[in-house]
């Protein structure tokens, strides 16, 4: 009956298929009730705190709020933050195409661990992810004395931050591509492999284009996260304002000062972006459902 | 239980799946609902079912108004095209399920139910799964035991959307074999959904064959098979040959050749459609026959006591005729004939039936 | 393996393996093992001092209660806005589909002094409650609050893709056979949920006991009432006790790792019973 299918599906996506049918409708109380609760504690947990960042960094004015962002160590920090995304983004990306490449196109034994390796530094706290490079780079460290001999500063510095921020946003492009890469095979690669492409033309004309959607997504998610880290930066950081300052240090620092204002400006920015990235990760998420519902036509 | 469908209508955004449907089942029948995709006949079985309600129109069973009757108030067995079994559940508590949510007053004891489904699982003589997982089941044990989880609640009227669909074609034999001898044994009324008329002629009482959301004719196998009321009828249910073209005296042209027919029913240059079962087409190896369609010979199968012949349209396709031919004729009669590939003939048919073509849209 | 390479028909295996291997290695394995290996040179006596001490006690007994509860909180809501958002038509519905995601995306600090100025004594809730002797920020409650922010995304999108992929038929069936709506939740949705509702719950609890950064600012940070652990790190950094910080990472550290093998298992579990992969 594949007419009638179609057209109930074309229903679930408009009109929700749930409540036209009699065995899945919830009486309206229920509805209701369901709807009322969790909508209430969507808007005390979330939309509040929301609204709270943009009410607060305005309290003072909006003069207040423009001088607390273009101050230079805003700016330093805003710079710093930037340079640690710009960093750690790209190779994470290129360690997620690689790893998914390896796990999701050829057998080998202990795919299963390293798959778990790969997803460790998510169960890892922040803090805890901070200390370890502590404990390799910092004075009392592994590489410590030999560093300090050389005059080479990784912790409390630019390098251990960009470190941090590798660490924590190390699985988010590999974890997006693998289970997807998997489930694709390796059969198209095959069939451009046997139509006389090369390896890197196959990897560029035929699995790229595959997973587009899934490592723009991880991309997105990644900056995000390396923009906003704050526990395991802060532990490498040593909180040197204009240097080694990020812009969720500063926003700490400002806090403890009890600029509030101030504070809740340069968080303003980065809940901005927080929504930015929200706005992005939707549109990527429908895109991707668009092209495959394409493919299943 | 005798289910009657007075004028329904159902409409999803704009495609009409039923169009005014009336029906009787009479009680006690193993009744088909066949048809192409997209005829309808599912939505028609969940309606009934209760699964679907319909814009307009109304349900009696037992010649009570059932229309706006709850699913779980109309005492009906479904039994869905991917069984639906519950995963999470034991063979034995799908088959409990439908007891086991009776309100307290009603529900049978431990006991009761223990014995009841132990028995329903010899009835589908699958004794020996009952503490399995329906994941540990083929296709075909599922089916069945979804026929039993169906039937333990003793429903009143069986429903079943293509039961047989999802299973390969050995195991849909034998199922459906299956299924008609359990229907002897408890004459319940059974509704059963098929696209494949095979099954729908072998299983059932009574086809009921809907197309586009509309009846098309409801009749015995045998009835359907011989006397096809309609073009759609016709073409649908067996093989058969087309010819298309209009009345011209006792003949049909059909392009610039001519097929002899009883035309009394019908005016001069009116379009219709002839259709010719394989086994009432004759081929006349002399092409210059005046009566006949041509032909070309186009491979000879089976060499036993019925050979099968498929020609293809002579030459160039020419307007209104399909290009395929299908005839079958006793193997001494290939011998007489002298046929071979290649070999141009002309067509004939022996019973012609002739259907006007007024919109032309011939579903093939 | 030479000569396995060579059968193979796509290439760069060597490479692409090799690469994540070596980076692995570098950034995660090798950092991780410096923890235990700081924490072998420690005496028995000496790591039990640090890890036992009753200060971080009270920081384990916070930490844990709050993430269970806060998990459980998220477990409760959670099914509630997923079953919301995926079985009924409303306005706005989508918007707040998107905005579900919000913990993941805003920065934790960010999150803790938004808390903290809503449940302040002069903030919009804490206001509230203030008259009635309720006192949300700078104590323990506050730090509830903010691991139930962090953890509310979590059972929403892991119960979420279950449900929208449950087949209607299930219902049906349950329907045709008598059930009630509420016995077809209890009896046929719902254990078809349970695995991904754990799932969800195991995730959330995971990500609250490591929270670090939306906590502290709302918590307080009294010793022995709010302090969660990871401060505890923090605090004997600070104070150059790297043994002592390193002693109560490496507690950290197990935990989370029984945790990563607990989701795994229950993702598993998942998969198994909905035929999904998560």
């Amino acid at each position: 009956m594949a007419g009638v299918a179609a057209s109930f599906d074309a229903r679930s996506s408009t009109a929700g298929k749930f409540e036209a049918n009699p065995a899945t409708r919830d009486s309206p109380w229920v509805k209701f009730v369901v709807i009322g609760l969790g909508l209430t504690y969507f808007a005390v947990f979330l939309l509040l705190p929301l609204i709270a960042v943009f009410t607060e960094a305005f309290r003072k004015g909006a003069e207040t709020y423009f001088q607390a962002l273009v101050e230079p160590d805003a700016l330093s920090a805003i710079r710093l933050t930037l340079l640690a995304a710009a960093l750690s983004v790209p190779l994470n990306l290129v360690f997620g195409v690689a790893a998914a490449w390896a796990i999701a196109k050829f057998q080998f034994p202990g795919k299963n661990l390293l798959i778990t390796f790969i997803d460790l530094p998510f169960s890892v706290s922040p803090v805890v992810a901070g200390l370890i490079y502590v404990l390799v780079f910092g004075l009392q460290g592994w590489f410590g004395p030999w560093l300090h001999e050389h005059d080479i500063k990784i912790i409390f510095a630019v390098p251990g931050i960009v470190l941090a921020t590798i660490f924590v946003t190390f699985p988010f492009i590999a974890r997006e591509l693998i289970p997807l890469m998997q489930a694709q095979g390796r059969d198209e690669e095959e069939a451009a492999i046997s139509l006389g492409a090369s390896g890197l033309q196959t990897f560029w004309r035929v699995t790229i284009p595959n997973v587009k959607w899934a490592l723009l997504y991880g991309v997105i998610l990644c900056n995000a996260r390396a923009m906003g880290e704050f526990g395991a930066v802060s532990v490498v950081s040593g909180h040197i304002r204009g240097e080694t300052n990020t812009m969720p240090l500063h926003v700490e620092i400002l806090y403890n000062e009890y600029q509030f204002a101030a504070a809740f400006a340069v968080a303003s920015l980065l809940a901005l972006l927080a929504l930015v990235t929200l706005l992005l990760k939707t549109y990527v998420e429908w895109r991707a459902r668009h092209s495959a519902s394409e493919e299943h036509a | 239980m005798s289910i009657e469908v007075q004028h329904i209508n159902k409409t999803f955004g704009t495609f009409k799946a039923l169009n005014d449907v009336s029906l009787n089942f009479p009680d006690g029948e193993l009744v088909a609902l066949l048809g192409p995709s997209g005829c309808g006949k599912t939505t028609l079985l969940r309606v009934i079912a209760g699964l679907e309600y319909a814009d307009s129109g109304r349900i009696l069973l037992d010649g009570i108004d059932a229309t706006d009757k709850d699913v779980r108030q109309r005492r009906v067995g479904f039994v869905f095209q991917h069984y639906a079994l519950f995963r999470h559940m034991t063979v034995f508590e799908n088959i409990a399920f439908g007891l086991r949510v009776r309100p307290r007053g009603e529900r049978p004891s431990e006991k009761e139910i223990r014995a009841k489904v132990t028995r329903l699982l010899d009835l589908v003589q699958l004794g020996w799964v009952a503490n399995r997982f329906p994941s540990q089941l083929s296709g075909g044990q599922r089916q069945r035991i979804a026929l039993a989880r169906a039937l333990a609640v003793e429903p009143r009227v069986l429903l079943l959307d293509e039961p047989f669909g999802a299973l390969d074609a050995k195991v849909r034999k034998e199922l459906r074999r299956w299924l008609r001898t359990l229907h002897d044994e408890l004459h319940i009324s059974s509704i059963f959904v098929t696209h494949d008329q095979e099954e729908a002629l072998e299983v059932s009482d009574r086809i009921v064959l809907v197309n586009k959301g509309r009846i098309e004719q409801i009749g015995s196998p045998r009835e359907i098979y011989d006397r096809p009321a309609t073009s759609f009828a016709y073409s649908f249910i067996g093989a058969v040959n087309e010819f298309r073209g209009h009345v011209e005296g006792g003949y049909v042209r059909v392009g610039d050749e001519k097929l002899h027919f009883d035309g009394r029913d019908f005016k001069d240059g009116q379009q219709v459609i002839a259709f010719s079962r394989p086994h009432d087409t004759e081929i006349v190896s002399d092409d210059q026959s005046e009566d006949g369609v041509s032909a070309r010979i186009n491979r000879i199968l089976g060499s036993g006591s019925v050979a099968r012949v498929e020609l293809v349209a002579n030459g160039d396709a020419r307007e209104g005729r399909k290009d395929f031919f299908e005839v079958e004729i006793p193997g001494a009669e290939l011998q007489t004939l002298g046929l071979s590939t290649g070999q141009r003939v002309k067509l004939r048919g022996r019973r012609l039936s002739v259907f006007s073509d007024q919109n032309g849209n011939q579903t093939s | 393996m030479a000569r396995n390479i060579n059968k193979r028909v796509l290439p760069g295996f060597g490479l692409s393996l090799g690469f994540t291997l070596v980076y692995l290695s570098l950034i995660v394995l090798i950092p991780l093992s410096a923890v235990f290996f700081k924490t072998a040179g420690m005496t028995p006596a000496e790591f039990w001092a640090a890890v036992a001490s009753p200060r971080v006690v009270a920081s384990y007994k916070l930490t844990f209660g709050a993430s269970l509860l806060a998990a459980l909180i998220n477990a409760v809501f959670g099914l509630l806005l997923a079953w919301g958002l995926t079985r009924y038509t409303f306005p706005g519905r989508k918007i707040v589909d998107a905005l579900i995601d919000l913990p993941f995306a805003l920065p934790t600090a960010v999150a803790g002094i938004a808390l903290t100025a809503i449940y302040a004594k002069n903030g919009w809730i804490g206001g509230l409650l203030e008259p009635y002797g309720i006192q949300i920020a700078f104590g323990p409650p506050g730090v509830l609050v903010a691991l139930t922010f962090i953890g509310l995304p979590f059972v929403v999108r892991t119960v979420q893709p279950v449900l929208e992929d449950l087949e209607t038929e299930f219902e049906e069936a349950a329907a045709s056979l008598g059930a009630t709506r509420w016995q077809a939740f209890q009896r046929v949705v719902f254990p078809a949920l349970f695995p991904a509702l754990l799932t969800g719950f195991a995730l959330a609890f995971a990500r609250a006991v490591g929270e670090y950064g939306s906590v502290i600012f709302i918590a307080g940070n009294i010793p022995m009432v709010s302090e969660i652990t990871p401060l505890i790190i923090i605090t004997k950094l600070e104070q150059f006790d790297y043994r002592g910080a390193t002693a109560v990472a490496s507690v950290m550290l197990v935990i989370s790792f029984v945790l990563l093998l607990i989701v795994n298992g229950l993702q598993a579990w998942t998969a198994r019973r909905t035929g999904r992969t998560v």
